[in-house]
């Protein structure tokens, strides 16, 4: 282990400037070559942004590189904290974007008198729906987790995160990402498989990104100075590793011409479906819950000052967890030409998910054992409490719908747009900004949240806000389904399609209401974390007891 | 227990650990999408496939570029409702020239596995212009620019030959002809030798009759727009299998 880090201090702070340096350098090269010979407009304005931004980078990087005088700006003896405030700051910032585009989408699904724009295709909820789904996925919960993994292996491995400049390659090399990503939808530079819309360049540059994710996260592990790996780290890891596998391969693609945005999908129809679900239900797998999972498993112990409930309950669902996972996929395409074998696997093993996934949420909510008057006085503690609570709620009902019989109902409907964001505002959402409310106080070494108030207002809000929302899709998603497949007494088909369309019209505006609810909690905790960092309120004095600033953790979390 | 206690190694070394990850999660991938590959059955027996129109291919891409698979799927399941609102259940054949494919996964607008040939163009035109003008509660966007923005197609060559690479059978003559065929299935009595020669390479393709739809599909003689293009491919989707020689029984179409 020593050695290990020896050679990584060996290398010197200049190093690993120099070559996260060398690769900006080359990245903005290429890109003004294709800036300069772009085929299409979508192109020059994409190649352009990256130009003037890897060019800030490097601009920027120098001007911080010669202020140094010297000092280690990557000193072993500290952890690394800056980056992971740059990660809260931007986690909230893309969190309530992506809030934002969600109620604007769901106020055109209800009121698209309103929202009515001939001229303005941009304006289109086919170009903005792609906008809200990657926001809240990958540009709210990517930070968040990014952030929190960086937090979260330091203090685990009681050690600083390797690779110096690396980390912050990855934290701006990944928001770049997702800039290119969602101006892209807006300009209509999609690939059109959910959840990995960008194109082929963009998806150059996030595997560019992810490798150097991979690389920093496990150098860290290297030269860390305990003997295990502590469990949060096993989900981190699951995730980055997966992720990469799963981006790659569907994301296999020829571009038209290298100076052009346009690509096609290597493979076609039902294998190109298989594909891209096996990558989308473990989008949900390894992006929305290994990844936040490994969030439970340190932030919760932590926050109410207990040991993980079951080491054992923790390695068994871990590998059961990601191993069914995987073949969940053909869940999604039940009763489609993909053949019925693979369809028959993918129900299987979803069923069989529903063991791991709830292994998971008993063992974070028994680490309350001994402490569950924390649920009383902590709305902290709550919020990632109802997380789970959610989590355990979806991971039923995805099994649920994944046998045959009921997909055939929810498949297609407003039901589906229930489950994800009963698994995407309750548990995504929750754990995440339970996490936020734990870090902010640790990293700005406050004595506590600017206001307890304003959590409990949040907690709330959000929870009626979830509620209002996935209650109202529900009732739409089972009408509608219903409506579809009903006969008169003729054997005639007794709804048209558009008598379906105008039965959710008042579910659609309880819709909004709770989207808008959700948005206000969120704006609160954003004011919250400002003024906590600010050390306004109860935050008050500087503590150093939470956060230490040596790599000497005070509180060994969990086993 | 012995087993727990061999897990340490796993929590020991970290690239164990990796590489124990890796193989487990690559498993159920394997064994479920590398089949389609090679298993013969995956895709039916069928006739009257052909690739896509250097026009349907364009008016594809806008279908994409718009986003229109977040509300729409194209697959109509073998149940009895969907077969009667939106025609015969798809087939895997019928998407094995789309790179994407475009089944989605919501319908919040009807399926349009079957659109082709059901409306007028006219009919589409009023309705991408104004949704409302012809179904009064519709809450589908606008979508008129398209009507107004002319097609771009001097790169159409190209694009065939990157489709050609991923493997749809498009030939030399198709590539070479890509413009004129392009121009000609939107311009109706505009050049009767372009038209019956794009009619001629399509149908052996197809190795069908009627699977080219030639018409000004905006109403306007001036210009090919991106109008032009989208209701070129919304009048094909689902066309193109002759359903009268498809055996659904046959051992060789039972998945």
């Amino acid at each position: 282990m020593n050695t290990r880090a020896d050679i990584s201090r060996g290398a010197g702070p200049g190093f690993s400037i120099g070559t996260v340096s060398a690769l900006t350098g080359l990245v903005a090269l290429g890109v003004l070559i294709i800036a300069g010979n772009a085929a299409d407009p979508m192109m020059a304005a994409h190649a352009w942004t990256f130009f003037f931004l890897t060019v800030l980078g490097l601009l920027i990087t120098g001007l911080w590189a010669g202020s140094l005088n010297g000092r280690n700006p990557f000193d072993p003896a500290i952890y690394e904290d800056t980056i992971v405030k740059f990660g809260v700051a931007a986690s909230m910032f893309w969190g309530i974007a992506g809030f934002l585009v969600g109620v604007i989408i769901a106020l055109q699904l209800t009121f698209p008198n309103i929202f009515y724009f001939p001229d303005l295709g941009w304006t289109n909820f086919g170009r903005l729906r792609p906008l809200h789904t990657s926001a809240v996925i990958f540009a709210f919960g990517g930070n968040v987790l990014i952030a929190t993994s960086f937090y979260v292996v330091q203090r685990t491995c009681r050690t600083r995160l390797a690779g110096g400049m690396w980390p912050w390659f990855v934290f701006w090399g990944y928001n770049l990402f997702i800039v290119v990503a969602g101006t892209g939808y807006l300009l209509g530079v999609t690939q059109s498989k959910e959840y990995a819309e960008p194109e082929w360049y963009a998806d150059l540059w996030l595997t560019i990104v992810w490798v150097a994710y991979l690389l920093v996260f496990l150098g860290t592990l290297w030269k860390r100075k305990e003997p295990h790996i502590y469990v949060a780290n096993w989900f981190y890891l699951s995730f980055i590793v997966t992720i990469a596998m799963l981006h790659i391969v569907n994301n296999l693609a020829i571009p038209v011409s290298l100076t052009g945005s346009k690509s096609y999908q290597l493979f076609a129809g039902v294998q190109d479906a298989l594909t891209q679900w096996w990558y989308g239900h473990n989008a949900v797998g390894f992006f929305l819950t290994t990844g936040f999972l490994a969030i439970m498993y340190y932030f919760i112990p932590k926050q109410v000052n207990r040991p993980v409930y079951s080491y054992r309950l923790s390695i068994v669902h871990f590998w059961s967890l990601i191993f069914i996972y995987i073949w969940a996929g053909p869940h999604h395409l039940h009763y489609t030409a993909l053949p019925q074998w693979a369809q028959t696997l993918g129900m299987v093993f979803s069923v069989m998910l529903w063991m791991p996934s709830w292994g998971g949420m008993i063992n974070g909510v028994m680490t309350l054992s001994g402490a569950w008057d924390k649920l009383r006085t902590d709305p902290i503690v709550r919020m990632m409490i109802v997380a789970l609570a959610f989590y355990g709620m979806s991971t039923f009902e995805g099994p649920l719908m994944s046998v045959r019989a009921v997909n055939a109902l929810s498949h297609y409907t407003e039901w589906g747009i229930a489950h994800v964001h009963s698994g995407s505002m309750g548990w995504v959402g929750f754990i995440s900004f339970g996490a936020l409310y734990c870090v902010t106080p640790w990293l700005w070494k406050r004595k506590a949240l600017y206001s307890k108030a304003l959590v409990e207002w949040h907690f709330w809000l959000a929870t009626l806000g979830i509620l209002f929302y996935i209650v109202a899709m529900y009732v739409a998603g089972i009408t509608e389904g219903l409506m579809w497949r009903a006969y008169n007494e003729f054997g005639f088909l007794e709804y048209a399609f558009i008598e379906t369309v105008k039965a959710k019209h008042i579910m659609y505006m309880i819709r909004v209401a709770g989207g808008l609810l959700y948005l206000t909690g969120a704006l609160l905790m954003a004011y919250n974390l400002v003024r906590t960092a600010l050390g306004h309120g109860e935050a008050g004095e500087a503590t150093a007891a939470d956060a230490p600033k040596t790599a000497t953790p005070a509180l060994q979390p969990a086993e | 227990m012995a087993i727990m206690d061999k897990h340490q190694k796993l929590e020991r070394h970290s690239l164990l650990l990796t590489v124990g990850i890796l193989v487990v999660v690559a498993i159920g991938g394997l064994v479920e999408i590398a089949p389609l590959f090679y298993l013969e059955n995956t895709i039916e027996k069928v006739q009257g496939m052909r690739p896509y129109t250097p026009l349907e291919l364009k008016g594809r891409n806008i279908y994409i570029r718009e986003g229109c698979y977040t509300c729409h799927s194209q697959m109509v399941r073998p149940l009895r409702d969907e077969v009667e609102r939106y025609g015969h259940y798809s087939l895997a054949a019928e998407s094995m020239y789309d790179h994407p494919f475009q089944w989605g996964s919501k319908r919040t607008g009807p399926d349009l596995a079957r659109v082709g040939g059901k409306y007028s163009d006219e009919w589409h035109l009023d309705h991408l212009k104004d949704p409302k003008s012809v179904v009064p509660d519709s809450i589908m966007p606008p979508y008129a620019f398209l009507a107004k923005k002319k097609l771009k197609y001097d790169d159409i060559e190209d694009h065939l030959k990157t489709l050609r690479l991923a493997g749809v059978p498009y030939t030399d003559d198709m590539i070479a002809n890509a413009k004129a065929d392009l121009v000609a299935q939107a311009s109706p009595n505009a050049d009767f030798d372009a038209e019956d020669a794009l009619v001629a390479r399509y149908t052996e393709a197809s190795g069908r009759e009627g699977t080219v739809k030639i018409s000004d599909f905006d109403h306007n003689p001036k210009a090919v727009t991106e109008m032009d293009a989208l209701i070129a491919y919304l009048q094909m989707t689902g066309t193109l299998v002759d359903f009268s020689t498809y055996e659904a029984n046959d051992l060789s179409n039972r998945r």
